[in-house]
Formats: C-alpha cells, sequence, structure tokens
C-alpha cells in the first residue's frame, strides 16, 4: 500500500508498504530517519517514541497505515520543532499537532547547511543540548525516545518537579546510566528554558 | 529513496577552545555527542545498502535434542527468498567458534544443546519474508534429557553436553560437565578455623542476568569484488571477532574488513559473536549486502548472559571480629557452550575472599556445562556472584558478634600489601575501609519523604502509582557493602592494545588523529583518547578515527581495562610521536636556542615550551612540511597463570574497590520494595574525565540494583527453556524505579598504571546489589539467600 503523512513537516509518501510494517520500520527503513530506535520493537522501551498529532507514541506499535495523513515529528526534526515552537511563544499542541512544521519552514530546514561528519554547525533543542552538557548520552541508543518524551513534558510542563519527570519518563528505559544524568538534564533544560523566558 | 546510505563510520571532530585545554581530568564532552542527540549517529541496526538482503536466523524450539531431518524446500521457494542454509552449507571445516574454546557450532550439527540454539539461516529481500521463511523451514527434533544443573550434570549416567572434548582443561576437570575448574588453597584453615568464636555458613542463590544493551545485536555484511567481504559491526573486540570469524569463511583475515558500527551498550553481551559469521555467510553466498537485526526476543537468546551461581560459603570470626578462615565453593551455571567460563571461575575464586584480610582459605570455583542458555562475560565477571555471597556473610558475622556492619568491615578491610587468596600481593592503594567511611559519611535521605501536607505522594512510596500504600507497613532499611574487581585480562593474558597516533598540520593548525580498534560502547573512550592527546601534544584539535581493523587490535572493551590499556597505548604512542616531533625541531631550530638542546621540552598550547615555560617554536613551523605517525603496541605488567591445584599466582593486573549504602523501604505487607538512596564511593586512581566516571558508577550502581529487586531470566528447570525473553517479562530498572545515586570519588594514584587511574567501570556493579540485599534484610528481618528479591520472597507467599 501507499502511505501518505508528513514527517518533521515535510509530505513524506512510502510506496509498496506491507500491511504489517510499523510507523518505526517505514521511518529507519524507507524513509531514511533512522534517528528512531528499536530496542525492543514491543512497545516496552520507548527508543522509537515520535510525536503523532503532537502525542508521543511508541512508533514500533503504530501499523504504518494509521498515519495515513498525519504528522510526525521524530528525533531528527526535534531542533526544529522547538525552534517553532519557541518562536510562536510556546504552543499548546495537546493532540492538535499545531506545532507541526510548515512546509516552507521544512525546506529551510533540509536546506540548511551541517557537517553530517561532526555534527559541527547543527543546531539542536534545548533538550539536545542539554543532554550533552549533562552527560546523560552515553551509548545513545535510549537517546532519541528520551528526547523525544522529555521535549513533549517540558512543554506540558515547563518547571516539573522530580517526580513528574519520573513519571513523565517512566516509559523509557536507559541501561547505560542510571538516569541520574538525564535527571540532570531534564532539570537543566527546564532550567535554561525558565531563564530566557 | 533512503538517504541513510552508505555504511560509513564517524570520524570525530574534537575542537576545544583556547581557554579550555581539553585535556585529562577535565569533563569534557563527549564527540560523538552531537551525532546521537540528533538521531544521526550510525548504530549497526541503522546500516543501509542499496539492493540489501535481511537475515534471519531459525533458532532451536527445544534445549536438548538430535536433529533429526531439516526441510528447506518450503522456505527455499518463497518468492523473495534468496537463500536458505544449514550446516551442510557451511563452506570450510571449520565449523564451530568460540572465545577460548571453539565449542560453539555456527549452525547446528545433529544436535541442539540450549533453547534458542541457531540451526538454519534465511536471505529475504523484506525481513517479514525472511522471518515468514525461516519458520517454514521443518526440523525434526528427538528430544533427550536436559541436564539443568550440579547434581545432573554431574550424575555418573549424566549425558555428556559434549561428547570428545579436547580443549585444554578436560585433564583437570573432574566431570566432562565440568568446563573448569580453579581451586586456592592457603594457610591452614582446620586450624584457623579450631581458633574461631563463632562460625557462620550460608548457601546462596545468584540468578541469571541479562546486560539488557538496547541496541540489538545488528550489522551489515558487504560481499567485496576480490571475494572478501566487509563487515560493520557492533562488537566490544573487532579483532577477536576477525580471529573467529575468518576461519569459518575460509577467508585470510586481509579478506574479511571489519568497521565499528555505533554501539548500543554492551556490558559484555558483545564478547561473543552473535551474528557475525550468519550475515557474512549469507553475502558471501547471495553476492548481496545483508543485514541482520534481532529483535528484542532474539536478542534474549543471541547472547550469553551473567552465570547463575550457587555459593557455599563458611567464614568464622573471633569474638573481636577478625576473620579466621574461609571455605567456598562457588558453583557457576555457564550453559551449553563454554564462552568465557573459565576466565570467569578464575575471577570467582580468586576474588571470592572480597576485599578482606582472610590468611586461611579453602575455595573452589566450577563452571558447569548444561543445557541452560551461554553464559559469559557481563560486567563484574565472577566477582559480582561472590560479593553477593561474602557481603551476606559479613552482616551475618557482625550480627553473631553484636558488632556494626561498617566497622566489622573495616576491621577486617584488606589494604596496601595485603596477600590475595592468590598470594599476590596488592601493590596500589587498597582503601577499604576509608571508601566504607566515606560512604557512611554521606547525608541520609530524609525519613518518609512521600509525607506531605496534601497526603502520601504515592510516587514515592513502594508500589508506586499502583496506590498500593499510603505508608501503612511501610519499613525503611539501611545496607552496607563492599566489593573488589579486577581491571584487565588475567591469569598470563597477553593483554595488549595498539595505537596509531599522527600529527600534522591541517589548515594551518596542528592536529592530531588518534586511530585505534577500541569498540566505543558508550563508556567514552573516545573522548579520554581526545583528552589524552590534548595533554600529550598540546593541541586543540583532534580527530578521533573510525575503529577498524587497519590498526593494530586494542583488546576488548571490558574488564574495565580500555582506559587503561588502550589509554596507555594512545599516550605511548603520543609519546613517541612527541619525541619525533621534538627531533625535527632540533633540527630545524636547533642552533635558534640553546633550550633545544638543554631543557626538557613539552608541547603545550600548540607551542615547543621548556619546562620552565619559555616558548622556542610553533608546532606549525616544526611540522611545516612533515607529518609525523606512530603505531605502537603497549602492554600493561605480564601477570600469571593460577596453579591449577592451589590457585597461587600473581594472577591480576590491578584492582578496583567501591562501596555501597544502601536505603530503602518496604511494604511489609505486599513485599514491594522501593529504593530510596543509593549511594556509592569509590577509589578511580584518577578521574581522567570526571563527568564519565560519575556515569560509569551511577550506571553500574543501577544494573546491581536491577538483579537485586527485579532481573532474572527464568529458565523451566523441566525443559531448560526461556521464559521471559521480553523487556515485558524480564524487568530492568526505569527511571522510577532508580533512586539517586550520589558519588563520593576517591582519586588514589596506582604508580604502575597510565596517570594513576584505576579501571572504572564494573566495580559499582558488585557492591549495589549486596548493600540493597542489606537494606531489605534490614527492613524485614528475614533471612533472604538469593538474589534477585521477589515479592513473595519477602511475605512468604
Amino acid at each position: 500500500m501507499r502511505v501518505n503523512f508528513t514527517v518533521n513537516g515535510r509530505p513524506q509518501e512510502a510506496d509498496d508498504v506491507w500491511e504489517g510494517e510499523s510507523l518505526l520500520y517505514v521511518l529507519r527503513e524507507r524513509l531514511g530517519l533512522p534517528g528512531s530506535k528499536n530496542a525492543c520493537e514491543q512497545g516496552e522501551c520507548g527508543s522509537c517514541t515520535v510525536r503523532l498529532d503532537g502525542v508521543p507514541v511508541c512508533s514500533c506499535l503504530v501499523a504504518a497505515g494509521q498515519v495515513e495523513g498525519r504528522d510526525v515529528v521524530t528525533v531528527e526534526g526535534l531542533a526544529d520543532f522547538a525552534k517553532q515552537r519557541a518562536q510562536h511563544g510556546g504552543c499548546s499542541t495537546g493532540a492538535t499537532g499545531a506545532c507541526g512544521t510548515s512546509l516552507q519552514d521544512a525546506r529551510q530546514w533540509a536546506a540548511k547547511g551541517q557537517d553530517s561528519q561532526t555534527g559541527e554547525g547543527t543546531e539542536l533543542a534545548p533538550i539536545q543540548q542539554a543532554f550533552i552538557d549533562a552527560g546523560a548520552v552515553q551509548c545513545g541508543f535510549c537517546t532519541p525516545g528520551l528526547l523525544v518524551a522529555a521535549d513533549e513534558m517540558l512543554e506540558r510542563n515547563p518547571n516539573p518537579s522530580d517526580a513528574d519527570i519520573r513519571e513523565a519518563l517512566s516509559g523509557n528505559l536507559c541501561r547505560c546510566t542510571g538516569y541520574e544524568k538525564i535527571m540532570d538534564a531534564v532539570r537543566l533544560a527546564a532550567a535554561r528554558q525558565a531563564e530566557a523566558v | 529513496m533512503p538517504t541513510n546510505g552508505a555504511p560509513l563510520g564517524t570520524p570525530t571532530k574534537v575542537t576545544q577552545g583556547s581557554q579550555t585545554k581539553g585535556g585529562i581530568g577535565e569533563s569534557t564532552l563527549r564527540p560523538d555527542g552531537t551525532l546521537k542527540v540528533t538521531g544521526e549517529f550510525a548504530y549497526s541496526s541503522d546500516m543501509w545498502h542499496e539492493d540489501m538482503l535481511w537475515g534471519q536466523i531459525l533458532r532451536s524450539t527445544v534445549a536438548h535434542a538430535e536433529i533429526v531431518s531439516i526441510d528447506t524446500a518450503e522456505a527455499l521457494a518463497t518468492p523473495g527468498v534468496y537463500a536458505v542454509l544449514t550446516y551442510d552449507d557451511l563452506p570450510t571445516d571449520v565449523k564451530n567458534y568460540g572465545l577460548e574454546i571453539q565449542d560453539t557450532p555456527v549452525l547446528a550439527h545433529g544436535k541442539v544443546r540450549h533453547h534458542g540454539e541457531p540451526v538454519a539461516l534465511v536471505a529475504a529481500d523484506h525481513p517479514e519474508t525472511a522471518r515468514r521463511a525461516a519458520a517454514k523451514i521443518r526440523v525434526e527434533y528427538r528430544e533427550l534429557p536436559v541436564i539443568t544443573d550440579e547434581a545432573s550434570a554431574t550424575a555418573p549416567d549424566a549425558i555428556l553436553v559434549h561428547e570428545n572434548r579436547d580443549d585444554h582443561h578436560i585433564g583437570h576437570v573432574p566431570h566432562p560437565n565440568i568446563v573448569h575448574r580453579q581451586p586456592i588453597v592457603r594457610g591452614d584453615v582446620a586450624a584457623a578455623r579450631a581458633r574461631a568464636d563463632v562460625i557462620v555458613a550460608g548457601e546462596y542463590t545468584f540468578g541469571m542476568q541479562d546486560q539488557a544493551f538496547l541496541g540489538p545485536e545488528s550489522g551489515l555484511a558487504v560481499p567485496e569484488e576480490d571475494g572478501g567481504v566487509h563487515l560493520y559491526i557492533a562488537t566490544q573486540w573487532l579483532h577477536s571477532d576477525l580471529r573467529q570469524i575468518a576461519p569459518v569463511l575460509g577467508l585470510p583475515e586481509e579478506k574479511v574488513r571489519m568497521t565499528l558500527s555505533g554501539v548500543g551498550g554492551a556490558f559484555g553481551g558483545r564478547e561473543d559473536l552473535s551474528m557475525q559469521i550468519h550475515a557474512c555467510l549469507l553475502a558471501l553466498r547471495t553476492g548481496k549486502p545483508v543485514k541482520i537485526v534481532y529483535n528484542r526476543f532474539e536478542s534474549f537468546f543471541g547472547h550469553v548472559h551473567r552465570h547463575p551461581a550457587k555459593l557455599y560459603y563458611e567464614h568464622g570470626a573471633t569474638k573481636d571480629g577478625k576473620l579466621t578462615h574461609l571455605k567456598c565453593r562457588i558453583v557457576l551455571d555457564g550453559g551449553a557452550y563454554a564462552s568465557a567460563s573459565p576466565a570467569v571461575v578464575g575471577n570467582a575464586s580468586s576474588l571470592s575472599v572480597g576485599p578482606y584480610v582472610v590468611e586461611d582459605v579453602d575455595i573452589e570455583a566450577i563452571a558447569l556445562y548444561t543445557n541452560n542458555p551461554p553464559c559469559g562475560a557481563m560486567r563484574g565477571f565472577g566477582a559480582v556472584q561472590a560479593c553477593f555471597a561474602y557481603e551476606a556473610q559479613m552482616d551475618k558475622l557482625a550480627k553473631r558478634l553484636g558488632m556494626d556492619p561498617v566497622e566489622f568491615r573495616q576491621l577486617n578491610a584488606m589494604e596496601q600489601g595485603t596477600l590475595m587468596p592468590t598470594g599476590q600481593p596488592v601493590d596500589s592503594p587498597a582503601p577499604v575501609a576509608e571508601l566504607l567511611r566515606r560512604v557512611k559519611a554521606m547525608p541520609m535521605p530524609p525519613e518518609r519523604q512521600w509525607e506531605s501536607s496534601e497526603g502520601a505522594d504515592v510516587r514515592q512510596l513502594p508500589g508506586g502509582l499502583s496506590n498500593t500504600t499510603h505508608g501503612e507497613g511501610v519499613v525503611r532499611g539501611v545496607g552496607y557493602a563492599v566489593g573488589i574487581k579486577n581491571v584487565g585480562f588475567s591469569e598470563g593474558f597477553d593483554d595488549y592494545s595498539t595505537a596509531k597516533v599522527r600529527m600534522e598540520v591541517v589548515g594551518g593548525e596542528p592536529v592530531a588523529t588518534v586511530h585505534t580498534a577500541m569498540a566505543e560502547v558508550g563508556q567514552g573512550g573516545v573522548t579520554v583518547h581526545a583528552q589524552i592527546a590534548r595533554t600529550e601534544l598540546g593541541v586543540a584539535q583532534v580527530t578521533i578515527h573510525p575503529a577498524d581493523t587497519q590498526v593494530g587490535s586494542a583488546g576488548s572493551t571490558s574488564a574495565s581495562r580500555q582506559t587503561y590499556v588502550t589509554g596507555g597505548a594512545v599516550k605511548n604512542a603520543c609519546e613517541l610521536v612527541r619525541e619525533r616531533v621534538l627531533e625535527i625541531g632540533r633540527r630545524k631550530f636547533g642552533s635558534h636556542h640553546p633550550a633545544w638542546a638543554t631543557a626538557e621540552l613539552l608541547l603545550e598550547g600548540g607551542k615547543v615550551v621548556t619546562d620552565g615555560g619559555e616558548v622556542l617554536a610553533d608546532l606549525v613551523d616544526v611540522l611545516e612540511g612533515e607529518a609525523v605517525e606512530v603505531e605502537e603496541e603497549w602492554r600493561h605488567r605480564p601477570t600469571e597463570a593460577f596453579d591449577l591445584r592451589t590457585g597461587q599466582g600473581n594472577g591480576h593486573v590491578q584492582y578496583s574497590f567501591a562501596a555501597h549504602r544502601a536505603v530503602v523501604e518496604v511494604d511489609t505487607e505486599l513485599g514491594l520494595v522501593k529504593v530510596i538512596e543509593l549511594a556509592c564511593a569509590q577509589d578511580v586512581g584518577k578521574a581522567l574525565n570526571p563527568l564519565s566516571v560519575v556515569g560509569q558508577i551511577q550506571g553500574g550502581t543501577t544494573q546491581g540494583l536491577g538483579v537485586a529487586v527485579m532481573e532474572e531470566i527464568i529458565v523451566d528447570p523441566k525443559t531448560a527453556k526461556v521464559k521471559n525473553p521480553s523487556f515485558t517479562d524480564y524487568l530492568i530498572p526505569t527511571i522510577l524505579d532508580t533512586p539517586t545515586i550520589p558519588v563520593d570519588v576517591l582519586e588514589l594514584a596506582d604508580d604502575h598504571a597510565p596517570y594513576g587511574l584505576r579501571g572504572v567501570g564494573e566495580a559499582p556493579t558488585l557492591s549495589s546489589t549486596p548493600a540493597v540485599l542489606a537494606a531489605i534484610r534490614e527492613a524485614t528481618g528475614l533471612e533472604l539467600n538469593r538474589t534477585p528479591v521477589r515479592p513473595e520472597h519477602l511475605t512468604g507467599t
């Protein structure tokens, strides 16, 4: 089957999709967006977390056909997504996908110069920068899903307590860090966000 | 079309500002951090190639059986299938592999020895096609009785898991179903036992833990024009893989090129091969690139686990609290294939006493061959199981003597100069008592922190949002533990590493390039290599070359060894580069200043300076038109094998120590445990990157927490089949299960090691588990001789 949907603001068309394929498979293997990760493929680890019309979901549990006509944001689009949100003075997406990137903006994003070898020149979302700065990245396999989930939480709750952070990220497994530096990173992003306002 | 195309490695440029020199001791940030937070970092499962096929492995559905027949016809006839391979398709006489003993079949031959053993391979144009075709392969099994424990393995009429063993351990084991046996005897246990005022004995059980790295086993094999193959792979040791892969393929090693892909964690689970040979076989058979990616279910069958163990311990002590002797017997279940079992036995026996002074010991450790899942390396490697047992013993002894458990440990703590049970002196700082003092001195988390004016915050209580208690029946407990782990490969292994360092002028700046085959698995070795190069060569810019087999072996990313050994190799290569650079400088500018000949010269801030700080030349001028490159192997002090009868020998390179204090709250009615805090103090010799060091300690601590209260692979004792191969049924700690982990880092230099550093990664995994158990015991008053603890163990239901 053919599936038409929007990924990081860009219309995408995936052809010859088998009905059993997940959104995760289509992103990774058909659209060249392997940032969403395949740690368990059974909805337990959160490493494949993306936003579907604004709502964080495990993309491994979403059948590709279900995303027809809908908006998806992946870790690859997170920096731009956060930038758009900041420029529009923040927004409450709910399930509306109102924060989705416009086509024009997305083109701009796609054309942005960056060195894929080193990541230099890459513009990062505040949560991405905070993960690097706080040492929240080790092997990094859980990182994309955690970033999408943490960014969504900070959008809803800009001033989270530790218990709030733990609750919001309880669907994302990390095996390397013991979560302490992840807590640090989310606190750091929240603090920087508060400072910037 | 997909654009994540070419399976390239990721060279990483590291630039530091002139303010921050970014050398050792600083918390520089990961060079791969940006790629990892943007989703661009190429893990082994992200590899993609035009026209590639997907490989699938058919695994045995039974644990022990003769294979009567395999019918692949229907699978082969499936549209989209390019190849189906069985044992009969293996191209050479080399059909087994293994880390030390080559006992593991690439594909089962006539027999399967454990649940999930690879039987056949399929390559197809879609992963689902490959899966469905594999399901169409008909394998007829004739089941055999299963060997599942010591009694069934060593019974007089026991079926041999491996007939006709010819490995080098068979001569000294009491039964062919025992992989390896290491006794250690020292002193006079009978006489020492007679001096004891109290004797405490216990039998302990340690469950089977899984590494549960998040990035599944995966890789891409690309056939090459010269008949060879290029494998992009996640592993812990490229050259060890290469040594095992090439003979099976019938290729010389130079025709099997290996490049490290992004590795999503390892923790020991990538020391053994998984899908490496399978992907290469399918690629060479079909002439097409073949990608294999395990799902989580398959991953639980695709790598070895931590050895489950039975540990029998007897200690004595005098009434003033001095340990008299230790008798212990450690039985590790190695499962169907040897993997790292012999080395795990060596560790378990030689570290079975723990960080204590006990002069009279009678120790035995064995690993069994059974039909359970194969077990091998996991963080802590034999020392973890022993620590669980000896720390439980310490608490029991302290209780019997009416002493404080921390003071009792401190009274018996080893120190620099103490002899190990192997007779090896501990010849660098061993601050065991000090680590216990520090961890005890940390402020305690407040009592009943869930209480608020609006009632209980259930999120902070055992049971959490399940809302099972508002504090009723909740009891707090505090427990302590300390452990000892060896660093590096032991028992006479030639544990070297290789580094290639190049220095040249690029774009008007001096740049160092560090090339090693070290597997970066998340630990941050790449960060540290750049720091070492900056410190030694005085440059701001360091490029970390992708790890591959175009440079000599770096040894394994395991045994807490990479910062020591490959870090040591990078330091050594940098020093040799520096000498060559200074020679060039003397040749070019020696006549300009007498200090070139007389002073101690350093490279700092892009310049050649005297030890007095006088600038002699700019590195750009020295290196103008010249590039300096050195590739060199580096070795730490050699070790010796343990004597096979007495266990004596200088078997270890270095020791690493950590202590934990656990604070838990237990809902004693429901048996639910909430770990409130897990504080750690560890000596790291020298923290090359403090941020990464703390990250290692917190990560290791959390894996220890996991096996204390939730993580266990359940194997049915009747069938030897794995019952919980998923993250639904095998639980690892979430962010809700994990407490705050305050860390106190001590830096007492080991003069034998580069920069005085001590391997960091494993020690915190040891003492975390027994500290949590001790805290639960204190809260409940129960004996708790097994880990992990489950609710039914606490409620007696």
